[in-house]
């Protein structure tokens, strides 16, 4: 039954859901803005936070809460890592420069999947109790999951902090300006490979601020971070790939989406909504939403 | 220059002969099921990424959604013999021809994006697909379809007692991609897709039809990878949407391809025969299913050789006959 009541809770659940995937996919637009890389790999980063959170969950008894900006500093130290280990020979790349951008992190992607059910077993995990896990706040008779609207807080909190940091602090300035022109960047005494390897520690904490915060209400299995990932590159490319802000929007309109179409099709579909949307938009603009032409 | 390539393409055909008369003989001195078994996969493999080669190495336009395609085929001849009756042949000659139009239709607004945009198009087309797949009933829906053995015959294409046929059709359908790799390199087709792919601006301005050319690559590459799904299909006698139509499909036509070198004649072929055994040797010797190390190996060698060698194991061989002829 539609009424007016399930409407207005499903799309507000949608409004959450969509902030959060605006998180999970802002470290992808990050990299991407900074040096047209796109991390295939992105997915299996959200990955190893939620093990990261349920780690500290399960041994030291931390909240997701607490837990999440160590999480976000362990991330940040494995993308730069990434970075310097493998991106940085990839972009160098002579012969079949595109491909090998794409096929090394998806490489990397299938060896962390493969380590995590080596090492966690494929056992699906979860965060049994946490302070906010199962509790809901009603507002005005909409029912608001408590964890999601923490997510939806980091996030908007995030996005906040990303803007003041790309506008207002010095390497915010240098990130901008290697966006723009990374050969004069070193011309002016900045090290490109220095604010690559930051950016890429940057998009990586971030990714891992949103697995912190998901592992407060999702299963965490090796494969967990597949069906994000995609989201997560829709989002970017529907905001018009590597504007900050782009995913931003992206997320709030895949989230809105999703909840409209789980709302008209059966639960199993709603994820047709989002890649038809997709399709829809490059269709009509092929660099995004916000990308430009 | 031209005469090089003229006796570069004669070499190449009498090698492939060669390779092809000394695989047909391999089954008499293998016996053991489970090796026959592997190399069953690995010339599948050869076949499938030979096929997305042509539109993803030599046009350029990089496809992670060829599992579409392999559903496709598999679907057609399995939906076609359960519910109708009709011989898996016609089976897989309508899932390739409905393949290659569907190539075509989506390849109409596909086309026109670039980069990234197009490689996400592709994934989320196939996604679309497997979503559809498993909630459409008259399919199976997730459950998907049993394929019931009527004759061991090649007149419904099954065989319980011996592998050896299914090695043998899948040898054909090597064989038959990589002669319609080499035979198009050579066409006018095969200078406008590498014309396209190295830059399609300066190829449109010299007068190369981008767009229809990108559309003959995408049909030719979808109509050989949906033979593929229906050869799986009969080999496998069970599939679900999961199984032929799922992600890690269009990702396993890729990487044989990228390990042995994208855009070329024998990449595909040479990388399928190291991955794919290499894959299912971890997989049950080390592994054991479900403990990854199969992934760990195989994805470690996707890294490994797309930094140190992008251009594909391939170059070493050409290199090594260089030297040789001196």
């Amino acid at each position: 039954m539609l009424t007016a009541e399930t409407i207005i809770q499903s799309l507000a659940s949608g409004l959450l859901m969509g902030l959060l995937y605006g998180l999970i996919a802002v470290g992808l637009a990050l990299i991407f803005g900074l040096m047209d890389v796109v991390n295939f790999a992105h997915g299996e980063f959200l990955m190893i936070a939620m093990y990261a959170t349920f780690f500290l969950f399960a041994f030291f008894a931390l909240d997701p809460l607490l837990s999440a900006p160590l999480v976000a500093a362990a991330l940040f130290v494995f993308g730069a890592a990434v970075y310097l280990l493998i991106v940085r020979f990839a972009v160098r790349a002579k012969a079949n420069a595109g491909m090998v951008q794409i096929f090394s992190t998806f490489g990397l992607a299938i060896v962390m999947r493969g380590l995590a059910q080596f090492f966690f077993t494929p056992d699906y995990r979860s965060v049994t109790h946490s302070w906010l896990g199962g509790k809901t706040v009603s507002v005005a008779g909409v029912f608001l999951p408590e964890p999601q609207l923490m997510g939806a807080a980091v996030a908007l909190a995030a996005f906040g902090g990303l803007y003041v940091f790309i506008n207002r602090t010095d390497f915010g300035r240098a990130l901008e300006a290697t966006r723009e022109d990374a050969g004069a960047v070193a011309l002016v005494g900045i090290d490109k490979n220095r604010v690559f390897a930051l950016g890429w520690g940057l998009g990586a904490a971030l990714v891992g601020l949103a697995g912190a915060i998901m592992a407060m209400f999702f299963y965490i299995y090796p494969d967990v971070g597949a069906s994000f990932a995609l989201i997560a590159y829709v989002t970017v490319a529907l905001g018009g790939f590597g504007s900050v802000f782009g995913a931003f929007a992206g997320g709030i309109i895949v989230g809105l989406v999703e909840a409209v179409t789980a709302l008209v099709l059966p639960p199993s579909l709603k994820s047709v909504g989002i890649y038809a949307v997709y399709l829809l938009v490059v269709f009509i603009r092929p660099r995004g939403l916000f990308g430009s032409m | 220059m031209d005469r090089q390539f003229a006796q570069r393409r004669r070499r190449d055909l009498v090698v492939a002969a060669g390779l092809i008369v000394l695989a047909a003989l391999a089954p008499l001195l293998v016996k053991d099921v489970y090796v026959q078994n592997i190399m069953v996969l690995t010339l599948m493999y050869a076949a499938l990424s030979q096929s997305w080669n042509i539109l993803s190495g030599y046009c350029g336009q990089i496809s992670l959604g060829h599992a579409l395609y392999f559903g496709l085929g598999a679907y057609t001849t399995a939906l076609l013999f359960t519910r109708f009756g009709v011989l898996p042949w016609f089976g897989m000659f309508g899932g390739g021809v409905i393949s290659a139009l569907i190539a075509m239709a989506l390849g109409y607004p596909c086309f026109r994006l670039r980069g990234h945009y197009f490689v996400i198009a592709t994934i989320v087309i196939a996604e679309i697909a497997l979503l559809l797949f498993q909630n459409w009933t008259f399919a199976g829906a997730a459950l998907g379809i049993d394929i019931p053995v009527r004759h061991d015959s090649w007149l419904t294409f099954q065989f319980t007692r011996s592998k050896l046929p299914y090695f043998y059709f899948a040898l054909a359908l090597v064989a038959v991609a990589w002669f319609v790799t080499w035979w198009l390199e050579d066409s006018k087709w095969g200078f406008w897709w590498r014309a396209v792919k190295d830059n399609p601006e300066a190829a449109e301005s010299l007068g190369v039809v981008v767009f229809d050319s990108k559309m003959g690559a995408a049909a030719v590459s979808a109509f050989l990878v949906a033979v593929g799904g229906s050869f799986y299909a009969q080999f496998v006698s069970y599939i679900d949407p999961e199984s032929v139509m799922g992600f890690q499909f269009s990702l396993l036509m890729a990487l044989p391809a990228v390990v042995g070198g994208i855009g070329t004649l024998w990449g595909p072929a040479l990388g399928a025969v190291i991955l794919i055994p290499l894959t299912e040797l971890t997989r049950s010797y080390i592994g054991g299913s479900g403990r990854g190390v199969d992934l760990i190996v195989y994805g470690s060698l996707i890294v490994l050789i797309s930094l140190a060698r992008p251009q594909g194991l391939v170059g070493l061989f050409a290199r090594r006959n260089k030297a040789s002829a001196r």
